[in-house]
């Protein structure tokens, strides 16, 4: 079986482009050239430049030595938190902004959570010279009111999205508003695995340095280039779309993806897609969803920004109705108690999301002789308000 | 013949007016389907709120979230309307999100509308490929009219296309934008209409978005057989009420 996307743009029943027809030669323009640019010399030569000198790749595969005595297995983090921006997100968006000027675009747009991937962003648009158009929602405004400075000091305009729930899924809906009302001059940059094909392969393909760079750190420290199991949190999905890709098709990795429970999984108070979530549509994809019976999509909860997604990826949605990938989900309380013993035991302070993956150790049995690759996909800075509203510090 | 294609066969221009289903009241929607009837209005776009519709505008983006909040879904629509064809005769279509209708399934769905007298449906988010492989059978076996969209960015090609596998009309988006934008029309769209008219096409085409008063009204279907007022008609209902319907269409013809 194939966990690749189709040429017709899905995963199984998963993906598509469910798109109103304003929006269609632009989404029709990105999926017949996305492949050719990223093939071309010029482009592959200037994204691995970028990834190198500007992100700092490759990004530590690091051997957690206490936090494996813990657990009694071995595990390895992949330092993703320590890309220039502080996550993954910036792989991605290194990857159209040169699209984008490839398309000859002059303006981007993009929406945000947390306001990890609107930074990220705002800062390829500050390296490249274009205008920046940041959609996130008001209540999201308000409670990253650091990211929201950091964009502004990097140029771009944060836009409040005033609709809806007034969170990602609103700002992800205005910035679908803005590129119906500039279809000319603008590209969007989504943020996650999410959106209409070619976005959740695009996104992917862009995220996937990090199995890849996996593969070659392993052979180096362990002889073999694939782990047992390698781990990583969804919420739209991106950093565990890259984290999975070349072990997709190796049936030897088990493939484990970690989602919010947010206040626990049937509370009412939860983001945990692939448990409480419907084939349904959202952002221009076929994807299991949160919603009512009688399809409004229903706004999620997690103590994480970057995790309160309704949806979940249409690769990640296959990986899930094929049992390829084991899900499990965190709450909110086993999540900030993982992030924590990660400061004590091994003096990183990860990203809530990351702590997501981490607190699998507790609910998944690993072997003494297994090799676990955790995908750690941002540092905690940004979270540093939560943290200290949470455990009183 | 659906009633849909003999309206569009009398001579004269259409106008077509377009509300969200349970705005401003949860049972305003048989009323005010027939007070739009009275009023000359030869075909209506009844709207199925969705919690995010991409492509709206603030306004209809605003009723359609009130429709929600009163209390308005599927079924409840379906009941509301269940004895409309006892006193509506004019082509009725149903303007909504796709994830609604997958949640009801899309069979019940037409056979719903078609039990009722619907004449046709307006999806934004169904492209035309995945319904002409998917859901076309359907539709046909409930005698359902799926209109689909155009803009100035389709290309003359894909307006081919769209038109080889319509029937009805071409719902026409006026310019490069959500609904409910008020600039008016200017040169540009004077040319789009233009060229969109000396395309002979086989489906007339009837506008939308952007259009709200006379003038508008009156440029549209200067090239095309019709034109749609949705946000315009909404904010008539935000501030009047819908008590005063008839002074709404007497601004627009």
């Amino acid at each position: 079986m194939s966990y690749n996307v189709d040429e017709k743009g899905y995963y199984g029943q998963f993906g598509g482009a469910y798109i109103p027809e304003m929006l269609y030669p632009n989404v029709e323009e990105l999926r017949q050239q996305y492949l050719k640019i990223m093939a071309e010399p010029d482009f592959k030569a200037e994204f691995d430049q970028l990834l190198k000198d500007y992100v700092g790749r490759p990004s530590p595969l690091y051997f957690a030595k206490r936090l494996s005595e813990k657990y009694n297995t071995k595990i390895y983090l992949k330092r993703e938190d320590l890309n220039h921006t502080g996550a993954h997100k910036i792989n991605n968006t290194i990857g159209q902004i040169l699209v984008a000027k490839k398309l000859g675009k002059k303006r981007i747009i993009a929406e945000t959570g947390a306001g990890q991937h609107g930074v990220a962003t705002a800062t390829v648009c500050a390296l490249m010279g274009l205008e920046c158009i940041v959609y996130m929602g008001e209540i999201d405004i308000a409670r990253q009111a650091p990211n929201v400075a950091r964009m502004k000091m990097l140029g771009a305009e944060v836009r409040a999205a005033l609709s809806g729930s007034r969170t990602l899924k609103d700002a992800t809906n205005e910035a679908i508003r803005d590129w119906i009302n500039n279809p000319v001059d603008t590209h969007y940059i989504i943020g996650s695995a999410i959106g209409p094909h070619p976005y959740p392969d695009m996104v992917t393909r862009f995220q996937s340095v990090i199995s890849e760079e996996i593969k070659w750190q392993l052979k180096e420290k362990e002889g073999r280039e694939n782990p047992d199991y390698v781990v990583a949190c969804i919420g739209g999905g991106s950093n565990a779309a890259g984290t999975f890709y070349h072990f997709l098709h190796e049936p030897e990795v088990g493939i484990v993806a970690v989602e919010a429970a947010g206040k626990g999984v049937n509370s009412g108070h939860s983001a945990a897609t692939s448990k409480l979530g419907k084939v349904g549509i959202i952002h221009g994809c076929k994807t299991l969803l949160m919603q009512t019976p009688d399809g409004q999509i229903t706004e999620p909860y997690s103590i994480s920004a970057g995790l309160d997604y309704p949806g979940v990826g249409p690769m990640h949605a296959h990986l899930a109705e094929t049992g390829r990938a084991e899900f499990f989900s965190v709450t909110d309380d086993e999540a900030m108690k993982a992030g924590l013993e990660l400061c004590k035991l091994e003096g990183i302070i990860p990203a809530i999301e990351s702590s997501h993956a981490l607190a699998v150790l507790n609910d998944k049995k690993f072997k003494p002789e297994d090799v676990v690759v955790i995908c750690l996909s941002g540092r905690g800075d940004k979270d540093l308000n939560t943290y200290i509203d949470y455990f009183k510090y | 013949m659906n009633r849909i294609e003999q309206k569009l066969q009398e001579d004269k221009k259409i106008l077509s007016i377009y509300f969200s289903a349970g705005f401003p009241n949860l049972n305003d929607t048989a009323s005010m389907i027939q007070e739009l009837e009275k009023n000359g209005v030869d075909l209506i776009e009844i709207g199925l709120p969705f919690s995010d519709p991409l492509a709206d505008g603030p306004t209809i983006q605003a009723s359609s979230t009130a429709a929600l909040q009163n209390g308005m879904t599927t079924q409840i629509l379906f009941d509301q309307l269940k004895d409309i064809r006892k006193t509506v005769s004019i082509p009725l279509i149903i303007m909504g999100y796709f994830n609604p209708m997958l949640q009801y399934g899309v069979e019940a769905f037409c056979q719903k509308c078609a039990e009722i007298g619907i004449d046709g449906l307006i999806i934004p988010d169904l492209p035309v490929a995945v319904y002409a492989e998917e859901y076309k059978a359907i539709f046909d076996k409930y005698g359902l009219i799926n209109i689909f969209l155009i803009t100035p960015q389709t290309s003359d090609e894909r307006i081919r296309f769209i038109d080889s596998v319509s029937s009805g009309f071409i719902y026409m988006v006026s310019s490069a934008s959500v609904t409910g934008s008020s600039a008016g029309f200017g040169n540009v769209q004077e040319d789009y209409f233009k060229r969109i008219a000396d395309m002979n096409l086989k489906n007339p085409q009837i506008v939308g978005f952007g259009i709200n008063n006379a003038e508008t009204f009156n440029q549209a279907t200067q090239y095309a057989k019709g034109a749609i007022i949705g946000s315009a008609f909404i904010k008539h209902l935000s501030e009047e009420g819908s008590g005063k319907i008839a002074d709404f269409v007497k601004t627009v013809r």
